[in-house]
């Protein structure tokens, strides 16, 4: 018989710097890991210098200059400053763009404000409060109405177009998307039936053809004079289309939770509405996080099929300013600056659902 | 099966608070209990036991009607077990359950687990309910993991929490379905100890478990079930001294040879 004595805790050796420990790791673990380092090194070399002499070094800034002055080796960065306004506001009238803005800013405010406000116990009114009325104060400032002129639909367009369809989508298809999961989980075989027909209708069909349905097709159903507006017809489409996707992730998330969550709900004698919205829906979203975020980056890269029933989004309206005679053969420009303003907005939503799958982790507090 | 007198079973109180008979349930065409009459005295403890398949979950899972049934009936407490929602939110309210996994809510801290019930079901305030979570988590020696969340707990810790939830709604019958299985063997007497104490304050107790030591130190009646039917039932030392079946006496010898 032996009796041991417990061994002193110490800190692991440390043979290398870390610079170094960390590129044998990670980029020359292997002979094929050092052979793709190598590939990848080499693509770069090819890319990157024609990429940086095109939009830095042989570009022109002068945002005065015109065509012809700018020169045709590099980038043109005055056509973007000439068409900024229409890149971001579309056909909006120029005396009018304050309510755009306006509406602009109070979404960034009610951003910050919402993030000053964590931990105060008010926090979820504020967040279902706003959802609630912000679209409506957005739609009054965007059409008008009480006072202020009344802009019509057809002269909205870029950016501002672009993030109401997205928002929209967004706001109203995830509500749905929650009704339709939970009728496809549902014992009521009606609720059921309903709920799986239309999520694998909606996804068996592309968004082209649901914009085109409703742009083309269902005004035919209707007499003359009762044809209402093409951009909330676009947006009926792309919220239908959008909750079909939105249901199934969160189905994925419903699947995900543990029988035992239910039984132990059920046997605390919570009702069906409180067992769903206290117990399994926390659960379930919080797992879907990554895909609803997923799934809405998709929307919003979606939008952009509006060219096709003839509304403007920011890609369209690049398409429309450079068939502007003064500014032909100028597109790459465009697309280059609506590239990096759509990557910008996406991956601060990706970061966001980062920061929010964090925030709801209950596993390493 | 020998009908137990009052006598044999203890001077526990005068009525049955649960009455199962005649119960009968089918998982499709497999026939997982046969034909169960049970009577449960108030305050009675009562432990079920028998090998894994036997339908000792399944039965004590059908009195909170987490599982349905076939045939028969059963009366908790004068409510009768139907499809109607309110009567099995009814039994609901008086039955804690707790779960072999623990089966704690992972998205709310330990004490908006304890909270939870007494605030949506049983109308109390967010202050009654708070309070009275505290004593109970006190009870099980947790108080200070209240604003934790179950994740950072160890599975005896889980337990016990599980166990003050149970008991957050002052029910009047608590069900334990295997309550330590699960649970690494250096947790299971902490488990163990809580629910001593709970069967010494005259709570109606059932209880799966093959904790042995635990029947014959609480129980007043031991139950052995094997293929959905109950084989035979005692008090705990006749059970476990003179087992009179035979399948009982091969499964002693099984678990306590361990």
């Amino acid at each position: 018989m032996a009796i041991y004595s417990l061994k002193q805790t110490k800190q692991p050796p440390q043979s290398q710097t870390k610079a170094t420990l960390w590129l044998k790791e990670n980029l020359f673990s292997s002979i094929s890991n050092a052979a793709l380092t190598f590939v990848a090194l080499y693509v770069i070399y090819l890319l990157l210098p024609p990429i940086l002499n095109w939009t830095i070094f042989d570009a022109n800034f002068d945002l005065t200059a015109d065509n012809q002055s700018c020169g045709r080796e590099g980038a043109c960065w005055s056509f973007v400053n000439a068409n900024f306004k229409m890149f971001i506001y579309g056909f909006y009238p120029e005396n009018e763009l304050w309510r755009v803005n306006t509406m602009f800013g109070i979404i960034a405010a009610l951003v910050v404000f919402g993030s000053l406000i964590k931990a105060s116990q008010y926090r979820a009114q504020y967040i279902i409060g706003s959802f609630l009325i912000y679209p409506v104060v957005a739609f009054f400032l965007l059409y008008g109405g009480l006072g202020l002129e009344v802009v019509e639909t057809d002269k909205w367009g870029g950016l501002t177009l672009t993030v109401v369809v997205a928002a929209v989508g967004i706001i109203a298809s995830f509500p749905l998307g929650i009704l339709f999961a939970l009728g496809r989980q549902s014992e009521m075989r009606v609720v059921k039936f309903i709920s799986v027909v239309y999520i694998e209708f909606v996804r068996g069909v592309p968004l082209i053809t649901i914009l085109f349905m409703a742009s083309v097709v269902l005004p035919l159903f209707f007499s003359a004079g009762m044809d209402f507006d093409k951009l909330l017809r676009a947006l009926i489409g792309i919220t239908l289309f959008q909750t079909a996707y939105i249901a199934e992730v969160i189905r994925g998330g419903l699947q995900a939770i543990p029988k035992g969550q239910y039984e132990a709900a059920d046997a605390a004698g919570l009702s069906f509405m409180q067992k769903t919205i206290l117990i399994i829906l926390p659960q379930a979203l919080k797992i879907s996080i990554p895909n609803i975020v997923g799934s809405f980056i998709a929307l919003f890269k979606d939008t952009t099929l509006l060219l096709i029933i003839g509304l403007f989004d920011m890609l369209a309206i690049v398409g429309a300013a450079s068939s502007n005679s003064n500014w032909l053969g100028r597109e790459t420009e465009g697309y280059v600056f609506v590239a990096m303003v759509i990557w910008v907005i996406l991956y601060s939503m990706s970061r966001y659902s980062k920061r929010l799958e964090v925030r709801f982790s209950t596993e390493h507090k | 099966m020998s009908e137990l007198t009052n006598k044999e079973i203890g001077e526990k109180g005068c009525c049955d608070i649960v009455e199962i008979s005649g119960l009968s349930k089918w998982y499709g065409d497999f026939h997982a209990l046969k034909d169960i009459n049970l009577k449960v005295k108030e305050g009675e403890i009562i432990v079920v036991c028998g090998p894994s398949g036997s339908g000792k979950s399944t039965l004590i899972r059908c009195v909170n009607f987490l599982e349905k049934f076939q045939e028969g009936s059963i009366v908790v407490d004068g409510t009768e077990l139907t499809d109607d929602v309110k009567k099995i939110r009814q039994v609901r309210s008086e039955v804690s359950m707790v779960f072999q996994h623990f089966n704690l809510f992972p998205h709310l801290s330990i004490i908006n687990n304890l909270t939870l019930a007494p605030i949506w079901v049983h109308n109390e305030t967010k202050q009654e309910a708070r309070e009275k979570a505290l004593k109970l988590l006190d009870r099980v020696g947790i108080k200070d993991q209240a604003e934790k969340y179950p994740n950072q707990l160890s599975g005896g810790q889980q337990q016990r929490v599980a166990i003050a939830r149970a008991l957050c709604t002052s029910p009047k019958i608590m069900l334990f379905d295997e309550p330590t299985s699960a649970l690494d063997p250096e947790m299971i007497s902490e488990v163990l100890d809580v629910m001593v104490e709970l069967a010494k304050e005259g709570i109606t107790m059932l209880c799966v478990t093959h904790e042995m030591g635990f029947a014959k130190k609480v129980a007043d009646r031991v139950i052995f079930m094997d293929e959905g039917q109950v084989i035979e039932q005692n008090t705990p030392d006749k059970f476990f001294e003179n087992p009179e079946s035979e399948r009982l006496q091969l499964f002693l010898d099984q678990i306590l040879t361990q």
